[in-house]
């Protein structure tokens, strides 16, 4: 069953050098229960298209289904049946980690007494136990990215999306976060979109890639079935997959075009 | 519901004053400068007014503290974006005119309390002045705090980095204030800097104010007064919810 469906999504920017056409129209199916890699270079769309899914952004095209809720006619419906943990997290510094998982609980408009044993039991699940009296800023980037999942996680959604979940993470903090995700799948159900620029993450972890290029999808399918149709083989790296669908390399975050 | 998220947006912001109580008394700096090495200036000049020169130099300082406290106060959110506290929240059911409100009431709050204490230390220095015209200052303050930060975090939605914002809010506010008599009453200026400063609104506020302080509740300027300033806070607060209600979507 689809949980997630568009149809032609589209977003263009108005800037004072004319029209941005950031996505030209996406047409995408999510099973419930998947996980879905989201993949493409810098400036294809990614972010746009999520933060569309998520109602942060207002599609100026097409439409939506998510969690059998309108984007654009039922946004407050969309909004309790997802999660959304964005590449920068989104805690202040200053807080302690109780208090954000509380407040979180509080927006979601759990009562104190529920907010504060939803914060007990995300922080078991994350291992944030005995971190909770601590600033956030304390925390190490494992931690913390922990902690933004938490955020996330608060009101059980039925579709989680997060954005390029382990840049900046040591290989053993990813390797946990990829359980962490497999876990909240094969546990809860969780149907978990995400984007990426590692390739050997969306390797690992998802069902099913779909690979956008300016602003379109431009192939889906499993790993295995992408490689053997845009690779030349089932034992071609997703690395010259990618580069084979195309044209170009998923350039790492941050990386700034060198000057010559 | 819009009263529940108000209140809890308003409880987060007002712990994270809580948590930086230094700042809140560095922020009385400046009036407080002002009272104690500008106002014995006065105590002496003929400035036209009832009462005394302290009746009329503390409804000014009080509006200046609301003008820079309040037209800044969209830096914090500048900062939250950037940290994505601001998105974080707007992916929850809370509701978008709560998140304004409850900032800009911290605010307010935190004015209020600020002029209170602005207040006691002019009462050291030599102000009286009759317990209800100092009330209906604190609500001129009230108000003017409640506009401008309104005003402020709609603007500052709009904008990427605080140095963008800074300059730009200073460029605004600088001439306001001189040009509404917070400092003197314009009246002691020649005529085309009076009327120039009846196109600031906050010259009606400081006008009605300095009524209030020396008692004189039934006048024309304290009816200009309370108009502009309810006027303003409804503008305010529209463009305000605007702003919030559409941000991004």
């Amino acid at each position: 069953m689809a949980i997630i469906s568009t149809a032609g999504l589209a977003r263009t920017f108005r800037t004072g050098n004319g029209p941005v056409e950031a996505v030209r129209g996406i047409d995408l199916t999510v099973r419930e229960g998947e996980i879905l890699g989201f993949l493409g270079p810098n400036g294809a769309g990614k972010t746009t298209t999520l933060r569309m899914l998520t109602t942060l952004l207002r599609p100026t095209g097409g439409a939506a289904t998510v969690a059998g809720h309108d984007l654009v006619g039922d946004p407050a419906g969309v909004r309790r049946a997802v999660g959304y943990v964005a590449q920068s997290g989104g805690v202040d510094p200053q807080v302690p980690v109780r208090e954000e998982l509380v407040t979180q609980g509080r927006l979601y408009r759990l009562t104190r007494d529920q907010a504060v044993r939803r914060a007990a039991e995300l922080a078991e699940d994350l291992g944030l136990t005995g971190l909770l009296d601590r600033r956030t800023s304390t925390l190490s980037g494992g931690q913390r990215r922990r902690l933004d999942i938490a955020l996330g996680l608060t009101h059980r959604p039925k579709v989680l999306f997060l954005d390029e979940p382990t840049t900046g993470l040591d290989p053993a903090s990813r390797a946990d976060l990829w359980d962490l995700v497999r876990r909240l799948r094969d546990e809860h159900g969780t149907t978990v979109f995400l984007t990426t620029h590692y390739l050997d993450e969306a390797d690992a972890l998802a069902d099913r890639l779909v690979v956008v290029d300016g602003g379109v999808v431009v192939a889906e399918g499993t790993p295995g079935a992408l490689k053997l149709r845009h690779g030349g083989s089932i034992d071609a790296t997703l690395q010259e997959t990618f580069l084979a669908i195309t044209g170009r390399g998923p350039a790492p975050a941050g990386s700034a075009p060198v000057s010559v | 519901m819009l009263l529940h998220d108000t209140a809890l947006v308003f409880g987060r912001y007002a712990r994270q004053t809580l948590r930086s109580r230094f700042a809140v008394l560095l922020g009385l700096l400046m009036p407080l400068l002002h009272l104690l090495f500008f106002g014995p200036l006065l105590t002496g000049l003929p400035l036209g007014g009832r009462g005394s020169s302290w009746q009329i130099l503390v409804p000014g300082l009080l509006l200046q503290l609301a003008l820079f406290g309040a037209a800044f106060a969209g830096f914090m959110i500048i900062v939250e974006k950037n940290l994505g506290i601001v998105e974080r929240m707007r992916v929850t059911p809370v509701s978008r005119l709560a998140l304004l409100l409850g900032r800009v009431l911290r605010d307010t709050a935190v004015l209020v309390v600020q002029s209170v204490l602005l207040v006691v230390a002019a009462l050291v220095m030599g102000l009286r002045a009759p317990i209800w015209g100092i009330l209906a200052g604190f609500a001129f303050v009230a108000l003017l705090a409640l506009s401008l930060a309104s005003l402020s975090y709609a603007a500052a939605m709009r904008v990427r980095t605080p140095q963008e914002f800074g300059p730009a809010v200073n460029a605004l506010i600088m001439p306001s204030m001189l040009l509404s008599g917070l400092m003197l009453p314009m009246s002691l200026g020649p005529r085309w800097l009076d009327v120039l400063s009846h196109a600031v609104p906050f010259r009606y506020l400081v006008d009605a104010m300095r009524d209030a302080y020396v008692g004189a509740y039934a006048t024309g300027s304290m009816l200009y007064g309370a108009l502009v300033a309810l006027g303003l806070a409804a503008v305010a607060v529209t463009v305000g919810t605007r702003v919030f209600v559409r941000a991004g979507a």
